[in-house]
């Protein structure tokens, strides 16, 4: 590889990924695609929260905002949730906030829910793989810009 | 009223508070709010006098420009910057007032005209002034800054491209929130500016509870399988409309309102603004509509079903952010 094609290379757009991945089996799968040294790209970058049911839509407006080109929500399969339905809640939130996202001009796929168990470290690797190709495919996350924060 | 009326007024009442009023981008309902306090106007005209208010009173900005700074104690502003007039009437009023206020939701969150940051200057004067079926404009002629006639030069604000609450524009010291601020709001405001115990500049002259709070309706454990718009309903009387199916920013919105709108068995569209220690609004109620929103079996159902259950919300940025697009966390349309 030349020295001109590294630095095209490095001229490609990277995505910039929040992942907000619950306790109990987003993160444990995360952590089990670690341990197991399955590979994905590094784009994401993970914040743990004890529910997806936590992640309020306002928390993905902000990282959208403040210049993530995509976020990931990562909860349990329904039916696994550690409290009971707290997934269930993260998915009609996150369905709500696509709504919303549609009419402001940002597309919906930027934000994306999913779900992998504790014992999923391969699909886990895979989703970070699919996510990242898709955000790379829209382009960078247009600036917000923010007057005053109150 | 001319220089020496001013300056007249400056001697006799130099013990009265000095009071202004101003409209930029609203309605006027603001204005009328003013004289909603009904006889209690006569307690305020007696600690206080008006120095500047167009609509009710014949001064030219000119005067207010002559003014030494600080000469206004308190200035009352209401209505959204849309144009660069206001902005620099804000500038200025924010130059000779000693406190400004912002008056009403457009000035505190950008209100009702805020949701134009859905567009920007060029579609709103297409649909305004050339594509609009009841328009004819065979001159194409859209509102310029200046033009030239034989007479001289014609001048016009400008139009911004978004709508932005007071705040964006000049240092705000109190906020009085509601579409139109509650008579009771106001009153407590005046009477904490002439007893002279305004709490810490910024904060919200509203009490720090929801409208939930104030509402006298029954509520219960909620859990709603479709959204109805009021017409739909058969209403239970006393029974939360949320729990019926209606949409209404109660949770989200700060009272105060005393629930005006649900004593008449409207919902609550959000006029108060976020809710204490949260700032969006549009989000806290998205999170909350959607914790209510649910059916039996649910885990057993497809996205699509549930996307069907949420396509229900028709209007999501209206219903969510109908007063405070400007300020909200995505404050106008993303031009991707």
């Amino acid at each position: 590889m030349t020295i001109t094609q590294i630095k095209s290379d490095m001229k490609e757009f990277e995505p910039n990924i929040v992942g907000f991945l619950c306790n109990w089996c987003s993160y444990a799968g995360a952590d089990l695609a670690g341990t197991s040294r399955i590979q994905y790209p590094p784009n994401i970058k993970i914040i743990k929260v004890m529910c997806s049911g936590r992640v309020n839509p306002m928390f993905v407006v902000n990282a959208l905002q403040q210049g993530a080109d995509g976020v990931l929500i990562g909860g349990c399969h329904p039916g696994d949730c550690h409290y009971q339905h707290g997934n269930m809640l993260a998915r009609r939130r996150i369905a709500v906030l696509k709504t919303l996202l549609e009419f402001m001009g940002i597309d919906p796929r930027r934000v994306r829910l999913t779900w992998v168990s504790a014992s999923e470290g391969r699909k886990f690797a895979n989703v970070i793989t699919e996510i990242t190709e898709d955000i790379r495919e829209l382009g960078p996350m247009k600036k917000i810009k923010r007057v005053n924060v109150w | 009223m001319n220089k020496e009326e001013i300056e007249e007024r400056k001697i006799t009442n130099s013990s009265k508070l000095q009071f202004a009023f101003y409209w930029a981008a609203s309605c006027g309902g603001c204005e009328i709010a003013v004289l909603d306090i009904n006889e209690k106007i006569l307690d305020v005209v007696a600690i206080a006098d008006i120095l500047f208010w167009p609509v009710a009173i014949d001064i030219k900005y000119k005067d207010v420009e002559e003014m030494e700074d600080n000469r206004i104690d308190v200035c009352f502003f209401n209505g959204s910057i849309r144009t660069s007039e206001q902005e620099h009437l804000a500038h200025l009023l924010r130059k000779k007032s000693k406190t400004m206020v912002a008056f009403g939701a457009c000035a505190v969150n950008g209100g009702i005209p805020g949701l134009a940051n859905l567009a920007n200057r060029e579609e709103i004067f297409n649909v305004s002034y050339l594509d609009n079926p009841s328009t004819a404009n065979p001159q194409k002629t859209l509102p310029k800054t200046t033009v030239e006639v034989p007479e001289g030069t014609l001048t016009l604000p400008e139009f911004y491209d978004e709508v932005k609450s007071l705040n964006q524009v000049i240092d705000v010291d109190y906020y009085l929130p509601g579409c139109p601020p509650h008579p009771d709001m106001i009153m407590t405001a005046i009477g904490a500016i002439a007893e002279n115990k305004l709490p810490e500049k910024g904060a919200i002259l509203g009490p720090l509870k929801s409208v939930c709070d104030e509402c006298k309706f029954e509520k219960t454990e909620k859990k709603i399988v479709s959204i109805k718009r009021i017409y739909e309903l058969d209403f239970i009387e006393d029974k939360c409309l949320l729990e019926q199916g209606v949409i209404c920013l109660g949770p989200a919105t700060r009272g105060g309102c005393l629930a005006q709108c649900l004593e008449a068995f409207m919902p609550c569209t959000g006029c108060g603004g976020p809710a204490p220690n949260s700032i969006d609004q549009g989000a806290s109620m998205m999170s909350a509509l959607a914790s209510i929103l649910g059916l039996e079996g649910e885990e057993e159902m497809k996205e699509e079903e549930v996307e069907k259950l949420i396509e229900q919300i028709v209007d999501p940025v209206g219903t969510f952010y109908k007063y405070g697009l400007p300020t909200a966390i995505i404050n106008r349309k993303v031009q991707e």
